[in-house]
């Protein structure tokens, strides 16, 4: 870290300080990887109030985003607005998080109503914070009202204390307050490893696109770090509640802290994927070394990396931001984990990378990444391929809390309205928005931190940008809602999904919005073609987004069930699945919790809280069929250069699946049939997958569907009988 | 002609796995290579042959992303 933080600076931020509210309270010892206790703060008159956990929730939302769910269920009505004081933050680490014997156990699931779509949104990060939470004796912390001034909310886990301080001189951007919050709440060097901050940065009060970084310190680099819960905006709503951390602190990380009901079988499945990683990721997905940027080149090669504007999969000069040119930049052979345990270690760090714009031009910062996500939305979806930028723009967004993502895809759009002639210097003050034009994209991010010039639009994400170009613009509104890669209001994350109609799917037929955290098929469909049919790829729709939202309700992280594979994998039935590794997690879940699930069931107990969340959406006005619907970017070439570029391809296709013979047709005729053809076929994958799913035709859970669930509780029936 | 993933393409003279990968740019690094439905283990990928009219099969085994 760059900043100098003297002892003296430390004495006049706690002298600044001043304790609003100060509880007291017994940190409840864990049972069978619950505390059955949770925090409510509300920031609007500084009550603080330990609630039980029911039996039932533990039985029907298991915890993680389905705690989050629930509470948030019962906060808000369906006219609430993100910036409502109603409106909540919950973080839920699940039963099984911060156990350390198994890989990718310490993660936490972010909810809340989401300025950009309206709706609730779930983001899930990696870092201490959601861990210590629950050995400070809280299986969730929910956050609602807003604050009248800065405020800070700490947890003491050992002196059982919780206060609410205001806190006038802290600094906003996360590289800055994890530092100044680490060092005043640590007694000692030693201490800091007990600390997590959870915080976002100047761009996420000027946007609504803002992020949360949650925070473990490293003592290898004797600095903290972050990792990210980027998607939905709820670092905007973080700020809007006047927050500028909130701290948890617990000294005593033991391996028995969940007090599970069988350590030793968790200790053995956790020695079983150690060996799997330590044999097989260098020759495998290499996370060890690089994260999850090994996907860069991976992707340019398969047509799928994102580039300008999602028009394009694949630029001649990927080779330079690849993951061959990221080994070089992030710091090798140290043990990278953001949870205790975690072998598969895939929190890369650039060490002591001199920025070179901005407020902190010259300082020498810790860069967390870059992750795949990233490297694609800041730079090949520019067309900007450029490692020292797109490692800049890592640092700026996660220190000014924006995410990679939403930046990159709203950006993109912009920078084709702007080659498109919808956009000109006059509207942009001055930036010229060409795809490449990394200058002019970094300054855009320096504006969002400052709140100034044409980000106050960029900021507003891709939906609230279309209807603003239209309005006031006169934007011919049919196109930008073909190029604008945004569904629910949310931005698509970063692959290109034109050529899988099951990825399609994945991305537009989700919860929260195009994130690919529910579905990633693209090469079970495209490249392997194991799922031809409508029903074959329903039923992958209906299985990989039940058994990944099974992650969240946990407490767990994704990569170690299919970023490594035992051995024996491939002579499985069904290898995409990873069989083992599901058994292992029906096994650690049922280790920790003293319960019998099978894999049957625990896709039942994922399948509760994925109903529950779309009549959630229901309830907010959202949640049905066209709410459903994919920019045509996402499902095929909108403009003829894009048809050009694929021009082989698409005629192929159109004479083979289409019966139609290209020969003789202008490229506007094959445009049309290609996109009557690619919407027919969504359609028709749309119906399959909500029947498989047990939803009518305009999407809506049936009473039946949800009875066999367990979830017709009477206001859940109320929301749906409006609707069937 | 062979079928690669059931799916139609051109056979050359000389074709091994290898060379089929190659050609395709599969370049994921775990692959599931079957021959008429025998495997065919990494190291044998370059001798491989691929005969006119065979079924192979190249499975990716990622779910992910």
């Amino acid at each position: 870290m760059s900043c100098v933080l003297t002892a003296e600076k430390v004495q006049k931020l706690k002298a600044a300080r001043k304790v609003l509210k100060e509880i007291k309270y017994e940190p409840a010892k864990l049972e069978k990887g619950y505390a059955n206790k949770t925090l409510y703060i509300n920031l609007s008159d500084n009550s603080i109030v330990s609630k039980d956990v029911t039996e039932k929730m533990k039985d029907v939302f298991i915890g993680g985003k389905g705690f989050g769910l629930w509470y948030l269920w019962n906060a808000v009505a369906p006219s609430t607005k993100w910036n409502d004081p109603e409106n909540e933050i919950v973080i839920s680490p699940g039963p099984v998080g911060g156990i350390t014997q198994y890989p990718g156990a310490g993660k936490s699931l972010v909810v809340s109503l989401s300025p950009t779509t309206g709706s609730v949104v779930d983001s899930n990060v990696g870092g201490h914070f959601g861990p210590l939470l629950k050995f400070s004796g809280w299986d969730a912390l929910e956050i609602q009202g807003k604050a009248d001034q800065e405020v800070i909310v700490f947890i003491d886990g050992n002196k059982g204390t919780i206060s609410i301080e205001e806190a006038p001189l802290e600094a906003v951007d996360t590289h800055l307050i994890i530092e100044e919050l680490t060092e005043m709440y640590a007694e000692s060097e030693e201490d800091k490893r007990n600390i997590s901050v959870v915080s976002s940065g100047t761009a996420a009060q000027n946007s609504l696109i803002g992020l949360l970084n949650f925070s473990f310190y490293d003592k290898r680099r004797k600095s903290p770090r972050v990792k990210q819960a980027g998607r939905g905006g709820i670092g905007t709503v973080f700020r809007d509640k006047n927050i500028k951390a909130v701290v948890v602190k617990f000294n005593g990380v033991k391996g028995d802290l969940n007090n599970p009901v069988d350590l030793k079988k968790i200790q053995e499945l956790g020695i079983k994927l150690h060996k799997e990683i330590h044999d097989f990721d260098a020759i495998q997905t290499q996370k060890r070394e690089v994260g999850t940027a090994n996907l860069v080149e991976i992707m340019n090669d398969y047509d799928l990396l994102p580039v300008n504007n999602f028009k394009y999969g694949y630029h001649p000069e990927t080779w330079k931001i690849d993951s061959k040119q990221i080994k070089k930049k992030v710091t090798q052979n140290m043990p990278d984990g953001c949870w205790y345990g975690c072998s598969m270690a895939c929190a890369k760090a650039v060490d002591g990378f001199e920025l070179k714009t901005g407020p902190y031009k010259g300082h020498k910062v810790l860069i967390d990444g870059p992750e795949y996500e990233t490297v694609a939305a800041v730079g090949s979806n520019l067309g900007i391929f450029d490692l020292e930028h797109i490692l800049e723009c890592n640092f700026y967004c996660d220190t000014y809390g924006v995410d990679t993502i939403s930046l990159g895809t709203t950006t993109a759009f912009l920078m084709e309205c702007y080659e498109s002639n919808i956009l000109n210097k006059e509207i942009t003050g001055g930036l010229e928005l060409t795809f490449g034009n990394k200058d002019a994209a970094m300054e855009l991010l320096h504006q969002m931190s400052r709140g100034e010039g044409f980000s106050k639009i960029a900021g507003q994400g891709v939906r609230k940008i279309k209807e603003l170009l239209v309005k006031e613009y006169g934007a011919d509104s049919h196109f930008l809602n073909d190029i604008g890669m945004e569904n629910k209001g949310m931005e698509y994350s970063q692959y290109i999904s034109k050529e899988s109609l099951a990825q399609q799917g994945g991305y537009a037929m989700t919860n929260k919005g195009p994130q690919h955290d529910e579905a990633w098929l693209i090469f079970m469909d495209m490249v392997n073609n194991q799922i031809p049919s409508f029903e074959d790829k329903a039923e992958a729709l209906h299985y990989f987004p039940m058994f990944r939202t099974w992650f969240g309700l946990m407490g767990l992280c994704k990569l170690p069930w299919n970023d490594i594979e035992p051995a024996d994998n491939r002579q499985t039935s069904e290898p995409a699945k990873v069989p083992e590794h599901v058994q292992n997690y029906v096994e650690l879940f049922n280790s920790v919790t003293g319960k019998t699930i099978d894999k049957k069931e625990l896709i039942v107990q994922s399948e509760r809280v994925y109903n529950f969340q779309r009549i959630f959406n229901i309830k907010m006005g959202f949640g049905q069929s066209l709410h459903d619907n994919p920019p045509y970017r996402s499902v095929g070439p909108v403009t003829v250069e894009e048809y050009l570029s694929r021009q082989d391809r698409y005629d192929q296709q159109m004479k083979e699946l289409i019966g139609v013979d290209p020969e003789g047709k202008t490229i506007e005729e094959k445009m049309q049939i290609t996109r009557k053809y690619r919407e027919d076929q969504y359609d028709e994958l749309r119906q399959t997958v909500y029947k498989r799913r047990g939803w009518t035709e305009n999407g809506i859970p049936t009473l039946e569907h949800i009875k066999n669930l367990g979830i017709d509780f009477p206001e859940v029936v109320e929301v749906l009988k409006k609707h069937l | 002609m062979i079928k690669v993933n059931n799916r139609p393409i051109e056979w050359q003279e000389g074709m091994t796995i290898k060379k089929l990968i190659n050609s395709l740019k599969y370049s994921y690094p775990v692959l599931i290579v079957t021959i008429n439905g025998e495997h065919i283990p990494r190291e044998k990928y370059e001798e491989a042959a691929v005969a006119d009219g065979d079924d192979v099969k190249i499975i990716h085994p990622i779910a992910g992303g």
